[in-house]
């Protein structure tokens, strides 16, 4: 009923704010019960891409590392993709 | 017998902890259970004017922890029911007056004559906090489907465990039915899977509740407003009754809404 009007009225269906509200207070809250805030994140990511760079060749864009949640628990999940060796190793496969 | 412990708790202030506190106490005591309130908000009591017995204060519970005043004499009897007391606040004291050790004693002397101590907070999560938590058994965290709100209680949450008191179970407070539909208010699924804590009650917005602390007499002494409902169904669940949670939705039509709004006093049922 309430859509019908709203199409009437020319009026898209509005984002709701509520939908917001929640993926906000996720981010949010995974940051305060980690004591975690989202600049020390961007320093760690940074040293840990430095700190693997020692050993091994990585694809610095393709790095992410999150905070993510399941329940009470939080984690700290890194995926960082390897650089094949430049000369010996066998071939990337696409 | 024992009584049980139950520290009603919020973080941010403003959620309807002392409501919440002064309706459980009733829906219990009119269940015909032995309740004893203990106000924990020291240097700004409330539970007094909330229940309406404000009046009779002469002791409060600084007075019993100092020793001026033995427990029973600190201890205010609400007539209207059989078996309900309450325990104030001081006034013009501030947090440090009482220390947890303090508030450990006196629940234990509360226990044997008691089936439930309701211990109402105070806001934040200092002194007063440690307190209300430390003699508490069971600790119900109340929010309202907003984000600071939510925010605080998740705080709550992560300090009641660290205290070994956890998890704690979700009083949801002031849910606008009308406001979840349209999508613009967080649902308590939404609430649920941020907090992950269980769930004891969802409480819907309701006008009763102010008239009924104007007037001093919890809305849970009212048949007709759903909050008190929702209230006595906690009270029922922490008596270990299982008590289904009631949809807010009305699932009314159009005919029904209108016949509803020509009808005295819809009979409506909240969580």
């Amino acid at each position: 009923m309430s859509n019908f009007f709203e199409r009437l009225l020319g009026r898209g269906p509005r984002e709701a704010s509520a939908h917001t509200a929640k993926e906000r207070l996720q981010l949010v809250l995974i940051h305060d019960r980690t004591d975690l805030p989202p600049a020390v994140m961007d320093i760690l990511k940074d040293e840990i891409i430095e700190a693997i760079s020692k050993h091994v060749d990585i694809d610095r864009a393709g790095v992410e590392i999150n905070l993510t949640q399941t329940r009470r628990e939080n984690r700290l999940v890194a995926n960082i993709p390897l650089l094949d060796a430049p000369g010996g190793g066998r071939k990337r496969r696409r | 017998m024992t009584a049980k412990v139950v520290t009603i708790t919020s973080g941010k202030g403003g959620v309807g902890k002392t409501t919440a506190t002064a309706n459980i106490a009733v829906a219990l005591a009119a269940a015909g259970e032995r309740v004893v309130c203990l106000d924990g908000d020291i240097g700004l009591r409330n539970l007094d004017v909330v229940m309406g017995l404000e009046n009779r204060i002469v002791y409060d519970l600084v007075d019993v922890v100092e020793g001026r005043a033995r427990l029973r004499q600190a201890m205010i009897k609400d007539k209207r029911l059989p078996e309900l007391y309450l325990i104030p606040a001081a006034q013009t004291r501030d947090k440090a007056s009482v220390s947890p050790s303090d508030m450990i004693k006196v629940c234990n002397d509360l226990r044997p004559e008691f089936d439930w101590v309701l211990i109402d907070s105070p806001a934040g999560i200092e002194r007063g906090f440690r307190n209300v938590v430390a003699p508490a058994d069971l600790v119900l965290i109340v929010t309202n489907p907003d984000v600071s709100a939510v925010r605080d209680a998740d705080r709550i949450v992560g300090l009641i465990e660290a205290e070994e008191k956890g998890p704690g179970q979700l009083i949801l407070n002031r849910v606008k039915i009308e406001m979840v539909k349209r999508g613009d208010m967080l649902s308590t699924e939404d609430v649920l899977d941020v907090l992950a804590i269980p769930l004891i009650g969802i409480i819907p917005e309701d006008e009763n509740i102010l008239v009924s602390s104007n007037r001093g007499a919890p809305a849970a002494m009212d048949d007709k407003s759903r909050a008190g409902q929702a209230f006595r169904n906690i009270a029922r669940r922490l008596k270990g009754e299982e008590v289904p949670f009631m949809s807010l939705e009305d699932n009314k039509g159009f005919l029904q809404k209108l016949a509803a709004r020509l009808a005295p006093r819809p009979n409506r049922s909240g969580g």
